[in-house]
C-alpha cells in the first residue's frame, strides 16, 4: 500500500521543505492517518451526508415556509404528543431494566455452579428480536393465553386482563428485549469493581447497606448512567412493537411511527424529516442530561480486574 | 427454572439466605416463567393444530414448518439474509480496523470530532437517520436491492467495530511493534505478521457482534429493502403484519426458525466475547 512508501522516502535532505512534514509529523499527522480515510470517508457519504440532506429537506416543505413542516408538527397534537407517548414508554422501560439489573447482578458476583446457564437463560430475549416477542407477547398474554387462563383459574382476576395492544403490550417488550442487555453491561461493571473494597469495609463495621451505599453505588454509578443511555437509546427507537403489540392509532403512536407514516404514507418527506430531526433532537436531550450528571461522578479506576 | 439449577450444594446454603435473596431469585424466577410462557407459546402454537382456549392444541404437526418455508419463499430469504450480513461483517472489519488502529496509536488534531463522528450513528435512532438515508440511496439508485441493504446496516455497523476495537487494540503493547519495526519488519509486514495475529481474537468478537446485530437490525433493513432483498426479521414483520391472510401457525413457525438462527450465532457469540471485553467498550462510549 501507499504506507509502504514511507521506508523509501527521500531523506530530509532533499529539495522539498522538510520543515512541514516535519512538523507535522510531531503533532501527530502522517502517513498512518490514511488508515483512517476510508472511515471518514465512509461516515461522511452515508452518514453526515444524509443526516445534513434530511435535516435540509426538513426546512423545505412542499409549501410554506422553511418552518412550515416543524409548525405542521408541533401544531397538532396527535403528532407532537408522540414525543410525550416516547418518553412515556423509553424513560420507564429503561430505568426499570437498569434498575431491576443492578440486585440481580450483584447476586451473581460470586462464585457458584450453573452461573454461565444462568447468565445464558437470561441473555436468551437478545435472540428473540422484536417480533418474535411481539408474536409471543399476543399468543402467552392473549385474552385466551396462558397467563389469563393461569390468573382466571387462581382467582386473582374475574375477566381475562387486558394486556396487549395497548401501553403495556409495547411495554412488556421493550423490557423482554432491553433486561438482556442492561443487565449483561452492568454485571460487566459489577465485576469490573473489587471485592476486597467492599470486604474491607466489613471488617470496619459497615453493615450491608452502608457498603452498598457508600462502597458499590459510587463506583457504580458511572457505569449505571452509560448502561441506562444505551438502554434509553435502545427503547427510544421502538418502532416494530409498538405496531404489532401495541395500539399503533392510540396510545402507543411512537415518534418512529410518526416518521415512518409521514414518509411512507403521506410521501411527506419533509415532514418525516422534520419529525426524525425531532426524534435525534430529543433523545440527544436526554442522553446529554445523564452525561452531564455522570461527569460530576467519580471516574477513575474501580480497582477491579477489568 | 435455571435459578434451582444452581449447585445443589450452595442451594441448600441458600435456603437459609437473607429476604433479599429470596425477593432478588423470586423476581427473576417469574422473569423466566413469563419468558418461558412467552417463547414457549410461539413453540407449541408453531407444532399445533387447532388451538382454542383451551390449554394445549388438539394435536401436533410439523407441517407448518413446511408450509412456511414455501409460503415464505424461506430459502431465498435466509440467503439474501447470509449474503446481506457476510458482505456487512467483511466490509465493517475492513473499513473499521485500521480506523481503530489510528485511533488507539496515534493523536492528532481534530481526534476528538472524528471520534464523535463515529460514535453518533450508534447513539442516534436507526429511524431518525435511516428516513433521510433511504431517500438519499433511492435518489442514487441503491435502494430496493441488497447494496442499499448493505450499505445501510454497513453506517451502525462500521463504527460499531471502530468502537470495539480501539480499546481492544490500546491494550496490545506498542514495544511490540517498535521490536518488529527494528528488526527490519516493514509496515505491511508488521501489519500482516505482528499486529494481525494479535488482533484476530477481538476482530472475531467484533465480527460475531456485527453479525448479530445484522441479522436483527429491522429499522434500517425495512427501509431500504426491495422485494427480493428482504432479511428474515423484515419478512417475519410483513409476515405478521398482513396476518389473517396466512394461518397464524406458519408466522410461528417462521419466527421459531428466526430465533433458533439467532440463538445458534448468540452461544457461538458467547464464546468469543466475555463481559470484560464489552466493558472496555461501553467506557469508551460517552467521552
Amino acid at each position: 500500500m501507499s504506507l509502504t512508501v514511507e521506508r523509501t522516502d527521500p531523506t530530509p535532505t532533499g529539495p522539498r521543505d522538510p520543515g512541514l512534514s516535519h512538523r507535522l509529523a510531531e503533532r501527530g499527522v502522517d502517513r498512518t492517518l490514511l488508515l483512517l480515510v476510508p472511515a471518514v470517508l465512509f461516515v461522511a457519504l452515508l452518514f453526515v451526508y444524509p443526516f445534513g440532506y434530511g435535516l435540509q429537506l426538513s426546512f423545505a416543505p412542499a409549501e410554506g415556509g422553511p418552518l412550515a413542516s416543524y409548525a405542521t408538527f408541533f401544531s397538532d397534537p396527535y403528532q407532537y404528543n408522540t414525543i410525550w407517548i416516547t418518553l412515556g414508554l423509553a424513560l420507564p422501560a429503561a430505568l426499570l431494566n437498569v434498575l431491576a439489573s443492578v440486585p440481580i447482578a450483584y447476586k451473581m458476583r460470586g462464585r457458584f455452579r450453573g452461573k454461565r446457564l444462568l447468565t445464558i437463560v437470561l441473555v436468551v430475549p437478545i435472540t428473540l428480536g422484536t417480533v418474535l416477542t411481539a408474536q409471543g407477547l399476543l399468543n402467552f398474554l392473549g385474552p385466551a393465553g396462558w397467563f389469563n387462563k393461569a390468573v382466571v383459574g387462581l382467582g386473582l382476576a374475574d375477566a381475562p386482563v387486558q394486556l396487549v395492544n395497548n401501553y403495556w403490550g409495547v411495554f412488556f417488550s421493550l423490557v423482554i428485549t432491553g433486561f438482556p442487555f442492561a443487565f449483561l453491561l452492568i454485571l460487566s461493571y459489577l465485576s469490573g469493581i473489587d471485592p476486597t473494597l467492599e470486604q474491607a469495609a466489613a471488617t470496619l463495621g459497615a453493615d450491608w447497606k452502608q457498603r452498598f451505599r457508600r462502597i458499590t453505588l459510587p463506583l457504580l454509578a458511572p457505569g449505571l448512567a452509560t448502561t441506562f443511555c444505551l438502554a434509553f437509546v435502545l427503547a427510544f427507537s421502538v418502532f416494530p412493537s409498538a405496531v404489532l403489540v401495541g395500539n399503533p392509532a392510540g396510545e402507543t403512536r411512537v415518534l418512529a411511527l410518526a416518521a415512518y407514516q409521514a414518509a411512507y404514507e403521506q410521501y411527506d418527506y419533509s415532514l418525516a424529516s422534520a419529525i426524525a430531526m425531532v426524534m435525534g433532537a430529543v433523545e440527544l436531550l436526554v442522553i446529554a442530561v445523564v452525561l452531564v450528571w455522570r461527569s460530576r461522578l467519580y471516574a477513575g479506576s474501580t480497582g477491579g480486574k477489568g | 427454572m435455571a435459578t434451582t439449577l444452581g449447585a445443589p450444594a450452595r442451594a441448600r446454603r441458600r435456603i437459609v439466605g437473607t429476604p433479599s435473596s429470596w425477593l432478588v431469585w423470586g423476581v427473576v424466577a417469574f422473569f423466566l416463567v413469563n419468558l418461558a410462557g412467552v417463547v414457549g407459546s410461539v413453540l407449541v402454537s408453531s407444532f399445533g393444530t387447532r388451538w382454542f382456549g383451551t390449554w394445549l392444541p388438539e394435536g401436533f404437526t410439523g407441517s407448518w414448518y413446511a408450509s412456511a418455508w414455501r409460503e415464505f419463499g424461506l430459502f431465498d430469504v435466509v440467503w439474501v439474509t447470509l449474503q446481506v450480513s457476510l458482505l456487512v461483517v467483511l466490509i465493517s472489519v475492513l473499513i473499521g480496523v485500521p480506523a481503530s488502529y489510528v485511533l488507539a496509536r496515534r493523536d492528532f488534531p481534530g481526534k476528538k470530532l472524528v471520534y464523535f463522528a463515529f460514535l453518533l450513528p450508534i447513539l442516534m435512532p436507526p429511524i431518525t437517520y435511516g428516513i433521510p438515508l433511504a431517500t438519499v440511496l433511492y435518489k442514487y439508485g441503491f435502494a430496493g436491492n441488497m447494496s442499499g441493504v448493505v450499505l445501510a446496516n454497513l453506517v451502525p455497523s462500521v463504527p460499531f467495530v471502530i468502537l470495539t476495537m480501539t480499546p481492544f487494540i490500546e491494550q496490545i503493547n506498542p514495544s511490540i511493534e517498535a521490536a518488529a519495526r527494528m528488526c527490519g519488519a516493514g509496515v505491511r509486514a508488521m501489519f500482516l505478521r505482528v499486529l494481525g495475529p494479535l488482533l484476530v481474537p477481538g476482530i472475531l468478537a467484533a465480527a460475531i457482534l456485527v453479525l448479530v446485530r445484522t441479522v436483527g437490525m429491522f429499522e434500517l433493513t425495512f427501509l431500504t429493502a426491495g422485494p427480493d432483498s428482504q432479511t428474515l426479521v423484515v419478512s417475519l414483520y410483513y409476515a405478521m403484519s398482513a396476518a389473517g391472510i396466512r394461518a397464524q401457525q406458519s408466522v410461528d413457525a417462521m419466527a421459531v426458525i428466526y430465533t433458533s438462527t439467532m440463538l445458534v450465532l448468540l452461544v457461538v457469540a458467547l464464546r468469543y466475547v466475555n463481559p470484560t471485553q464489552l466493558v472496555a467498550r461501553v467506557k469508551e462510549t460517552p467521552q
